[in-house]
């Protein structure tokens, strides 16, 4: 082992050296143990994660998505001010409903008469393109909603437009009538005054106070056509 | 101007400035600022830079600016240029847009419930949801508030290419005012529920006389330097496709009458290729 030596004589006249250049003469007189063992004692929580999510069974997978959506669903149909439709939003459940609800609306035979009730794809296109309007005017109006965001709970507020569709049906198959009629009314009403206030708490706080309505309106229009598809729906 | 002043300059708009520039558009209008210290004189020259520019604002103002755009075009009048007056020159899209989507569903629903209300009085007619009517409403309504002021423009555009002013309005005023002149008749078609012959073809009058009065008072001011052939005949045809407009609505839509007459002609129209068909096999009338 070498020992420490340092150049002794003036600094004025020894020549410049690097920085730290002294340090490779510095020995150290006694060991120090650097070796030994080194555990993670808890393993990372992603890996198991993602582990676990690959070698899940189908069953769990589709179980947890249901559960997201019909939570969401619970926050429809109880609007308070929570932000839980906005944070995890998911298009699976306008998706469900939309697709319910064209299916319960389509005509059912394939009739002579071009006028009749929508087809699947009519109501299909009305929705979607209805529901990316208002995101698009909503966003041009200056609201801080993101567009799937936008998306998200105005699909997630048909939900009781469809409970009145499958409302209306079930009321059909007692046969029309002018009582037959006021309970659809009566039912369709209700629905949509739900479906707008529901979709109101969601998405009216995301604009500036003057521009409120302004924003609201397109959702009470959009409410309105899918409540008169609805309502004028007769069975073949 | 020192930069005090340049930092104390703030845009204030004051209303008989206003009013002059809407009698005359292109003047250069200098006020003094009672707030600058300096007694500087703030220069505020208006032109048609002031409309170009606000094109970039799609959607303007809050709820009173549109419905005070919307009580313009309710009530024109002679003197009122409604892109000058009530828009400012500064267009928006939201009227416009929703007006004509409100405006084509309003029609189908109306046409949809006057069916309802002749079946109640006679049950021989057919009811049916009539769902292609909102498509043909939707198409026709949103055709004609934009592709109308598309060819409105580009005439007035070419005419006044010889000129060196820049005097019509942009692309975005036009369709505001068609948007906003046809809002007049959401209430009137709601109003031709009423099953009275003559006080529906009353409605109508009165709705197409207020639109198009909206409308030429608003295009008198671009139209009229130039020949008064040209003038009249620009006028004439903008009044002619408005009243077409209404008019192929009322019909289209409002028409429950003819429609007992076409019922029976449709099922004789299913009976031919029923007798084509071998008589042993009792086929379903539902062909194609």
């Amino acid at each position: 082992m070498a020992e420490a030596e340092e150049p002794a004589g003036d600094p004025a006249t020894a020549s410049p050296r690097p920085l730290f250049a002294g340090l490779s003469d510095i020995s150290i007189s006694q060991d120090i143990p650097i070796e030994g063992e080194i555990t993670i004692p808890v393993r990372s929580r992603t890996r198991e994660f993602d582990s676990s999510t690959l070698n899940e069974s189908v069953r769990n997978t589709i179980m947890r998505d249901l559960k997201a959506v019909g939570k969401k669903f619970m926050h429809v149909l109880y609007p308070r001010k929570s932000n839980t439709l906005l944070r995890d939003w998911d298009l699976w459940g306008p998706l469900i409903l939309c697709v319910t609800l064209a299916l319960m609306l389509q005509r059912g035979t394939v009739d002579g008469e071009k006028d009749g009730g929508p087809q699947f794809a009519e109501v299909f296109v009305i929705v979607w393109f209805g529901a990316v309007t208002i995101t698009l005017n909503s966003k041009l109006l200056g609201g801080n909603i993101s567009f799937f965001q936008s998306l998200c709970v105005l699909g997630y507020c048909i939900l009781p437009l469809t409970v009145a569709m499958m409302i209306c049906r079930l009321v059909l198959l007692a046969g029309p009538g002018p009582v037959n009629f006021m309970i659809r009314l009566f039912v369709v009403a209700v629905m949509f005054a739900w479906s707008v206030i529901a979709s109101t708490a969601f998405l009216a706080d995301s604009q500036p106070p003057n521009r409120k309505i302004l924003a609201v309106y397109p959702v009470f229009l959009f409410y309105f056509v899918i409540s008169w598809m609805i309502l004028t729906f007769t069975p073949q | 101007m020192t930069m005090a002043a340049v930092d104390e300059l703030a845009f204030h708009e004051f209303e008989e400035a206003a009013n002059l520039l809407v009698e005359t558009p292109h003047a250069a209008t200098t006020c003094r600022s009672d707030q600058l210290t300096s007694q500087d004189h703030v220069a505020v020259t208006v032109g048609s830079s002031v409309g170009y520019g606000a094109e970039e604002v799609e959607e303007e103002g809050d709820k009173t600016a549109v419905l005070d755009r919307i009580k313009g075009s309710l009530l024109p009048w002679p003197g009122h240029n409604f892109v000058r007056h009530h828009l400012r020159n500064r267009p928006d899209l939201y009227g416009p847009f929703w007006i004509c989507a409100t405006l084509a569903f309003v029609l189908a629903v109306t046409g949809n419930l006057t069916l309802v209300l002749a079946q109640r009085r006679d049950p021989s007619i057919h009811y049916s949801p009539q769902f292609h009517k909102v498509t043909v409403a939707g198409i026709t309504i949103y055709c004609y508030a934009w592709l109308v002021p598309l060819a409105l423009w580009g005439f007035l555009r070419w005419r006044q290419g010889a000129r060196e002013r820049i005097g019509p309005y942009t692309f975005l005023e036009t369709v505001c005012v068609y948007g906003y002149s046809l809002f007049v008749f959401i209430p009137t078609v709601v109003l031709w529920l009423i099953p009275v012959s003559w006080l529906q073809w009353l409605f109508g009058a009165l709705a197409l006389t207020l639109s198009a009065a909206g409308l030429v008072f608003t295009l008198w001011p671009v139209v009229r330097e130039d020949t008064r052939l040209v003038a009249a005949a620009l006028l004439s045809a903008v009044v002619l496709l408005h009243a077409l407009l209404a008019v192929g609505c009322k019909l289209y839509f409002f028409q429950p009458l003819p429609l007992e007459r076409v019922v029976p002609s449709l099922q004789a129209a299913s009976l031919p290729p029923n007798i084509l068909l071998p008589p042993t096999q009792p086929h379903p009338m539902a062909t194609s």
